[in-house]
């Protein structure tokens, strides 16, 4: 009973960041249509900004939990404005075009930023492990939990739900919602398309920044980061379906689940485990579990 | 119809190229070879783009060939070049027959990601699997040629040097043909409208299935190139990154011309090299720009530079007799 307690708690934790990236690759996809490879970079990039907050902090003497908020804070603002510039910037040049080539686009972003990376951090790896002991350790069921982790969960949820509150409950949302569902309808409604691409973009970018910061007192930052998360939050929104928050919720847990699981019981079928679930419910319901089905052949 | 070379002078093309190898100095044979190997999988990914389709995932095959070559021939004693890069194009030809007809149901974003999905679950197999060594992965021997076995190591890159560029000029010759083809024409409506495709009488998966196969095919030998030019293997083969390299290839060359496929790959290999020497860790941020360029100002690919004109005009000459025609037919 521990045992499966251990699993589902840990799954939980890692559910709960990979919940924050995968919300902001499925907005991203259901706004702009747009399959988002450079996520996975920005996430890097939050995880780095927060790194150098927190040294920052850290170097002049002040406590973790000023060093906590400035990551958060720094990597809130130069998120969003990255987000802002790229999508003004660069891909509003390729709307009207193929998905492919927008596909293609993001990669070219990754690679970029992949590189921008290793320019202003380096190489090597990153620790900013200040804050993590923060929340002190929680003795839990028998079992030693760091605080940190636990606070991850009800945070993603809550991130969740003002996501959620967002869309459905506030006027903005319920316009971004209308892009979704028919795009040209909206237009002509008086809609500023424009607008909510560029913001939407931002958003999803402030999201996948935000779990990078929020993930970075957990990890060491180092090269590859990015190619690791944006698989990993890709198989989640193609589990929960393209395009949907609910989807990518019950994504992220089951991927969390997933990889807790196989990391408890079989440890040389992780990665295997995620990606096979993944191509499973490609093969099955191309749609993901949580999208209404279409007519278009896709 | 004059269209592009005849198959003779590309053949006496590809003799060339391989005889030029003989002055090359030993870094460039090096780099030609892995330039000739990656247009041969890149040749695969412009077969496939043909029908519209995108593969993410070509290095499940690259991998497949690589590692289905490491095993038999460390099993067998099999050192042989030639005999190396078929046993690569099989092993991938028959995974892709069995990935294939699966695969063909989706297209665009959805063919991406499976394709995508499945290289990385070999990935993550691969990974784990500690009788293939792990993420260290193994070595192999080197490589012979019918017989002949090759101590000088600048015999020995020419030999490989060689067989590389020989396989890919004849693999660009089948492409070439298959192009021209009715199956090749067949693939390029698909990419336009599979709907009236299939009205028309034409099997639309069945389309992509083959050109999924042929491109698995290419995979694979170029795999075994890769195998036998590091004599090594491990999964970074499968990894998605790889696959994407291989993408920005066939992007680059655009998938109306072979020649551009080898024109991009050999240009990829000369930035990649300079970019390593005078500027470390730019080369992906330089590849980057690179293919926005490309995406932006050529979205033809560097094939375009010198196929668009003669496409202009081909096109109404053309297009009326091959209506007639399958107007008689149905």
């Amino acid at each position: 009973m521990n045992f499966f307690l251990t699993i589902v708690l840990d799954g939980l934790i890692q559910a709960s960041w990979l919940f924050i990236v995968a919300l902001g690759l499925t907005l991203v996809f259901g706004v702009l249509k747009i399959l988002n490879i450079a996520h996975g970079s920005f996430y890097a990039l939050g995880a780095y900004i927060a790194a150098t907050a927190v040294t920052m902090v850290a170097a002049h003497g002040l406590p973790p939990s000023v060093g906590f908020v400035a990551m958060l804070v720094s990597v809130a603002l130069i998120a969003s404005a990255v987000g802002l510039l790229l999508e003004r910037g660069l891909l509003k040049m390729f709307y009207g075009r193929d998905e492919v080539v927008l596909l293609l686009v993001t990669y070219a972003v990754f690679l970029i930023l992949e590189d921008a990376t290793k320019l202003i951090w380096g190489v090597n790896p990153i620790y900013a492990t200040q804050p993590y002991e923060l929340f002190g350790n929680v003795a839990f069921a028998g079992l030693y939990y760091v605080g940190y982790d636990l606070v991850l969960i009800p945070t993603s949820a809550a991130i969740g739900f003002l996501v959620w509150f967002g869309l459905n409950r506030t006027v903005t949302g319920k316009i971004v919602l209308a892009v979704i569902h028919n795009e040209e309808m909206s237009v002509s409604m008086g809609v500023r398309v424009n607008r909510v691409y560029a913001l939407a973009f931002a958003f999803g970018v402030l999201l996948a920044a935000l779990a990078g910061a929020l993930t970075a007192p957990k990890i060491s930052m180092q090269p590859g980061l990015s190619s690791d998360v944006i698989i990993l939050s890709f198989a989640i929104v193609v589990i929960g379906g393209l395009g949907s928050v609910e989807g990518a919720a019950v994504g992220a847990v089951l991927v969390g689940l997933a990889r807790a699981a196989s990391v408890h019981l079989m440890p040389q079928a992780e990665l295997f485990m995620i990606y096979l679930i993944m191509a499973a419910v490609l093969m099955f319901r191309p749609e993901g579990l949580f999208k209404r089905e279409t007519a278009r052949r896709i | 119809m004059k269209q592009g070379l005849h198959p003779v002078v590309m053949i006496a093309l590809v003799v060339a190229a391989t005889l030029f190898g003989r002055v090359l100095p030993t870094w460039t044979l090096s780099l030609a070879t892995v330039a000739a190997s990656n247009a041969l999988i890149a040749l695969g990914i412009v077969v496939l783009a043909r029908t519209g389709n995108v593969s993410f995932g070509q290095g499940l095959f690259y991998a497949a060939g690589g590692y289905g070559v490491a095993l038999i021939a460390n099993a067998w004693g099999i050192t042989d070049a030639a005999a190396q890069m078929i046993i690569g194009a099989v092993c991938s030809g028959l995974l892709g027959f069995v990935v294939g007809p699966l695969i063909a149901r989706y297209s665009g974003i959805f063919f991406g990601m499976l394709t995508l999905a499945l290289s990385m679950v070999f990935y993550g197999a691969l990974v784990k699997t500690s009788a293939l060594g792990g993420s260290d992965g193994f070595n192999v021997g080197r490589p012979s040629l019918f017989g002949m076995v090759f101590t000088d190591p600048r015999e020995a890159d020419f030999m490989l040097y060689a067989v590389s560029v020989v396989t890919t000029g004849l693999a660009g010759i089948a492409a070439t043909i298959l192009f021209r083809s009715e199956l090749g024409l067949a693939s390029l409506a698909v990419r336009e409208n599979n709907l009236r495709v299939e009205y028309l009488g034409i099997s639309a998966n069945r389309v992509i299935t083959i050109n999924f196969v042929v491109a698995a095919i290419f995979a694979g030998a170029s795999g075994a190139f890769a195998l036998m030019a590091q004599r090594h293997i491990d999964p970074q083969f499968a990894y998605w990154t790889t696959s994407g390299e291989f993408v920005f290839v066939a992007v680059l060359a655009g998938y109306q011309s072979v020649a551009a496929v080898f024109v991009a790959s050999l240009a990829l290999e000369l930035v990649r090299s300079f970019s390593n020497l005078y500027l470390p860790n730019t080369w992906q941020l330089v590849l980057g720009v690179f293919l926005l360029g490309v995406i932006l100002f050529l979205p033809r690919g560097i094939g375009s530079l010198w196929v668009r004109e003669r496409r202009k005009r081909i096109e109404p000459e053309t297009a009326a007799p091959v209506a007639a025609e399958k107007g008689v037919v149905l």
